[in-house]
């Protein structure tokens, strides 16, 4: 009867998104008085010990090389090990394999699926009331879950993760898969220059038209350093190829939610703001005072960027080397 | 080969969401309804590039809604689907809708059924899944690139932290993203065309609802921006610090 969470490994660590979804799901198991397991694919026991930290007491481990980020294989791995666990209420984090896991496992099982959930369920009995956005981040709604079985995907940063002193105990879990029927033909790693993922970072410096050129992106890769951020862009930049297309956030490109979203150079159309008004502080920095950006910022300042953002990253060092 | 296309009807990004019956339904009134983006630039236009190309004999819009979304079903039928299906039902959730979807291909069989990456209205990026997971058919997401040999779909799709080229038997649903095809204008011809175009009303036929909305609010908006001279930045960098604590 655990809360059993899909767990993921990448870059050699536990993802923080599934580190969220461990301490989610314990909040939960506090709730119904039941524990957390989680299942994973090809963890090593320091894997293990971090989703232990979470709140995990169990962990299942899955061993195969095949599993990847096919969706298909996916809800197959957690199916099995809700069956085998009598998990009643499972979660994944709505990042990009959530997304096409959640939903094929909720047909498998016809559990009601929230997807994108914002907050902790309120639990009622055998109801669960779990909140979304809805509307690209302009209102949020309350989702009664009326089924058995309940899957709900987090939105990833909705909570910082919390590590305790908790140990999880691993057992080897063997599925049977079928085959899949996508053959991977090739895979191309997007060049993120060792900063962190855009749905996963929690500090993001973002640039639009108002720079005039791929030349000029220097001063946001610097301020971006500084901080220990991950660059993006709008989308006509990502349209002229000044930027990568990964680093197009925005409503057709990526939705993010960083801790702190830096607009350097973006008036702030409704398309864009779509995609970056989950962020928690957002500081928008245009030569426009008129820049409808300003109306959905916390923090602006008017003024030439060109001489603005080396400034700030100046003012980041000497903070910085203060806090040190 | 036989395309679905699933269209939703939303409001228009600009609009301003407003609620209605004490907090529990969307506020339709003087709203802009338009098909959701995603569907119409990337699954639709996608689906009738293949068939311009000779790849597909037919393009099939669905839409799950009520007769108030004929408008949205004609604007899709006018960029050139050759005809359009209404399953008249309002559904409570993605399960609900993905499962009229589901059924009504099973009945009439296509060999690719294409979904935009998401709605713009409940964001929740599933109906896709839930009609493979429904038909037990092979599902590739965030699709940037489609294209079709015989039996067989090829496509470039966005994974976590890059993009990979897959291959698959159809039949296949594909949640479709940009990149994949541009935004069409439907011209005069396309609009008359549409007026007489088959759009066949079926009935909705569905289980109970896995899930329901209780009540909707709105976000709170930022309700001030606080102005920081650009000699000042020292203060910008200590606000970040200690009032909004993000750094």
């Amino acid at each position: 009867m655990s809360v059993l969470v899909y767990a993921e490994i990448g870059k050699g660590r536990v993802k923080k998104s599934s580190l969220e979804c461990v301490n989610y799901a314990s909040k939960i198991a506090q709730q119904t008085g039941s524990t957390v397991t989680a299942v994973v694919v090809n963890a090593d026991d320091a894997q293990v010990a971090e989703l232990g930290k979470a709140g995990a007491t169990k962990v299942l481990r899955v061993k195969n090389d095949k599993i990847g980020s096919d969706s298909f294989l996916i809800s197959a791995v957690v199916e099995q090990a809700a069956k085998a666990e009598g998990s009643k209420v499972i979660i994944f984090a709505f990042d990009i394999v959530g997304k096409a896991s959640a939903p094929r496992l909720s047909a498998k099982l016809k559990a009601g699926l929230v997807a994108g959930a914002i907050d902790y369920p309120v639990i009622n009995g055998n109801t669960f009331e779990v909140k979304k956005n809805v509307f690209s981040g302009k209102a949020n709604a309350t989702y009664v879950i009326n089924s058995d079985i309940k899957i709900i995907s987090l939105l990833p940063n909705s909570f910082p993760v919390q590590l305790g002193s908790g140990t999880a105990t691993a057992t080897d879990f063997n599925v049977e898969l079928p085959a899949s029927r996508i053959t991977i033909k090739e895979t191309r790693s997007n060049s993120s220059g060792g900063m962190i993922p855009l749905p996963e970072a929690e500090l993001v410096v973002s640039a639009g038209r108002g720079l005039k050129g791929p030349e000029n992106w220097k001063i946001v890769e610097d301020l971006a350093a500084t901080l220990g951020a991950t660059t993006a862009c709008s989308r006509p930049v990502a349209d002229m190829h000044w930027r990568p297309h990964h680093e197009h956030v925005g409503q057709t490109g990526v939705a993010i939610r960083p801790n702190l979203y830096i607009a350097i150079g973006i008036s702030g159309a409704i398309q864009h703001l779509a995609g970056v008004n989950g962020s928690k502080t957002i500081v928008v920095i245009n030569n426009d005072k008129e820049a409808p950006f300003f109306k959905s910022a916390d923090y602006g300042v008017v003024g030439d960027a060109f001489s603005i953002v080396p400034k700030l990253t100046e003012a980041i060092k000497k903070f910085k080397a203060h806090q040190n | 080969m036989k395309i679905l296309v699933a269209i939703s009807n939303v409001p228009d990004t600009t609009t301003k969401i407003q609620f209605t019956d004490g907090d529990t339904k969307f506020n339709s009134a003087g709203v802009t309804m338009v098909i959701n983006p995603y569907d119409e630039w990337y699954a639709l236009v996608r689906a009738l590039e293949l068939k311009e190309a000779n790849l597909a004999e037919k393009v099939t819009l669905i839409h799950v809604g009520l007769a108030d979304s004929e408008a949205t079903i004609r604007k899709g039928l006018s960029l050139g689907a050759d005809d359009a299906v209404r399953v008249n039902a309002e559904g409570p959730d993605a399960f609900f809708v993905a499962e009229q979807i589901a059924n009504y291909a099973k009945a009439n069989g296509y060999e690719l059924i294409l979904v935009g990456k998401e709605t713009i209205n409940y964001n929740g990026s599933s109906v896709g899944a839930i009609i493979a997971g429904l038909l037990d058919l092979p599902f590739i997401s965030l699709a940037t690139k489609l294209d079709i040999a015989g039996n067989k779909a090829t496509v470039e799709h966005d994974v976590d932290g890059g993009v990979q080229v897959v291959e698959c038997d159809l039949p296949v649903v594909i949640s479709c993203a940009k990149g994949m095809a541009e935004q069409r204008i439907p011209n005069m011809r396309g609009i008359m065309a549409a007026r007489t175009k088959p759009l066949t009303v079926v009935e909705g036929n569905g289980s109970a609802p896995l899930t329901t909305v209780k009540a909707y609010a709105l976000n709170p908006g930022r309700t001030t921006c606080k102005m920081i001279s650009e000699d000042n930045l020292d203060e910008l960098v200590n606000l970040l610090h200690t009032e909004a604590k993000v750094i």
